[in-house]
């Protein structure tokens, strides 16, 4: 019984210590980022845009929060 | 991920622990030594200067307001990127509650606020300061953002807060005067996942303090109407994933969910998703839908038939749903490679309203609108 709870928890531990060694290293090097840095890819390309729309929801509903821009302030209530 | 070979299974799991043990120490100090290290020559660059010109215009459910806006964008020296943006909401309130209870009015919202960026090898701090004026309700705010890039800059982790104060004030009475502080603290993270994806979560908790309502709205309490009572405190949270990845061909997608959930018992999800391709030449089209629904605040009412302490039929409040879709045109005017750009930008969202519990008084069925928002900007960057 103890044998096939040490089997099930070496999986695991492999497994996490493999991560773990794994993790560290960057494993998208600078050099192949051309594809993240078009503009595409970007979560925000123009600030006043995202900000009004921003404050369209925010004014009408009732979540606010978490957009991942940074400041803030809305001046409404 | 490397499968291990099988060994006796005790000296194994030993063996696997003081690796596991090792390797978590080695990623703590690849990870401290990420965030304080002195000895890397690869610094992030200082954000693009930038200048943005537009006009945005919000019509529905009896509300215009629209305006221009404006932000410059410069950096200084090379050491520091300064930013201002002037905005201005001129709006034209017939909305169903002004309507219903009150008289239409007009009034304009003027704010600015100036910020300061700063970028140290693999951080950046940002400062800003923000103001709005409009005839009864003046904000002023300061935030603080620092981010810091490890892992060979796969991973952006930042830390963000902003301390609000607003003065409430309640036109031709001159005896009301409130106030509402806000603190608000964010948490994101930023992560490459592979040459073509991008993830990031983030969080941010807001807690206010004062006067969280408005003094001209009225709630329903046995079919009368009585001043609304809010409670003078309040503290949301909301956790935000995204992703967005390279289709190839020019294409990208993205997919974004929102739970919210605060301390007056609202609970919001808000999921959304996009599409980006570039066709023709410098064309840009964007493409989005998104879906929000949340429950009602614990004292929201549409008609209470018990008093208590805080009662409101503020819509915001209430339990509704809203769909947009959305579309958005760039296109690139001239470009002179390493001097300047200038993009012309067009969009627009309709955006549908559906409330579960806010009666129209003026048909008795659940009110329901839907809303046309446009934006047509010049963006430049030099």
């Amino acid at each position: 019984m103890q044998r096939l709870a040490g089997l099930s928890v070496l999986p695991a531990a492999a497994l996490l210590a493999g991560c773990a060694v794994s993790m560290p290293e960057p494993w998208v090097k600078p050099y192949e980022r051309e594809r993240l840095a078009d503009p595409i890819m970007k979560f925000s390309r123009d600030s006043l845009p995202d900000r009004h729309r921003e404050h369209v929801f925010v004014v009408r509903e009732g979540a606010r929060g978490a957009t991942g821009a940074q400041g803030g302030g809305c001046g409404c209530n | 991920m490397r499968a291990h070979a099988a060994r006796p299974v005790r000296k194994g799991a030993a063996v696997a622990a003081t690796r596991l043990a090792q390797r978590l120490a080695a990623l703590l100090g690849s990870l401290l030594g990420g965030l304080f290290a002195s000895g890397t020559a690869r610094a992030i660059p200082l954000p693009e200067d930038k200048g943005e010109a537009m006009y945005h215009l919000y019509e529905g459910g009896g509300v215009t307001a629209q305006g221009p806006a404006l932000l410059v964008r410069k950096s200084l020296a090379d050491k520091v990127s300064l930013s201002g943006s002037l905005y201005v909401d001129a709006v034209s309130n017939a909305s169903i509650d002004v309507v219903t209870t009150a008289s239409p009015f007009k009034e304009t919202r003027t704010a600015y606020d100036l910020g300061v960026d700063y970028v140290y090898r693999d951080a950046s701090v940002s400062f800003g300061m923000y103001h709005s004026q409009e005839p009864d309700y003046t904000a002023d705010s300061f935030s603080l953002d620092v981010s810091q890039e490890v892992f060979g800059g796969m991973t952006t982790v930042a830390i963000g807060f902003t301390r609000a104060i607003d003065a409430v004030e309640k036109k031709d009475s001159p005896e009301f005067s409130d106030y509402a502080k806000h603190w608000q603290y964010r948490l994101g993270l930023t992560q490459v996942l592979t040459a073509r994806l991008l993830a990031s979560a983030n969080l941010e908790v807001v807690s206010d303090d004062g006067y969280l309502g408005s003094p001209y709205r009225v709630a329903r309490v046995f079919g009368a109407a009585v001043p609304e009572r809010n409670p003078r405190t309040r503290t949301s949270r909301a956790l935000k994933f995204r992703l967005i990845g390279d289709l190839g061909e020019r294409n990208a997608a993205r997919v974004e969910y929102r739970y919210f959930w605060d301390t007056w018992d609202i609970k919001a999800h808000t999921l959304e998703g996009g599409y980006s391709t570039y066709f023709g030449e410098g064309w840009l089209a964007d493409g989005l839908l998104r879906v929000y629904s949340q429950d009602k605040a614990l004292f929201y009412s549409d008609n209470a038939t018990t008093e208590t302490t805080y009662v409101s039929r503020n819509r915001q409040l209430s339990t509704f749903r809203s769909y947009t879709v959305g579309g958005k045109l760039s296109y690139v005017y001239k470009r002179v490679p390493g001097q300047y750009e200038v993009k012309l930008n067009g969009s627009y969202e309709r955006i549908q309203f559906d409330y579960s519990d806010f009666t129209d008084l003026r048909t008795g069925k659940p009110y329901e609108h839907a809303a046309n928002v446009l934006q047509l900007y010049l963006s430049a960057t030099f």
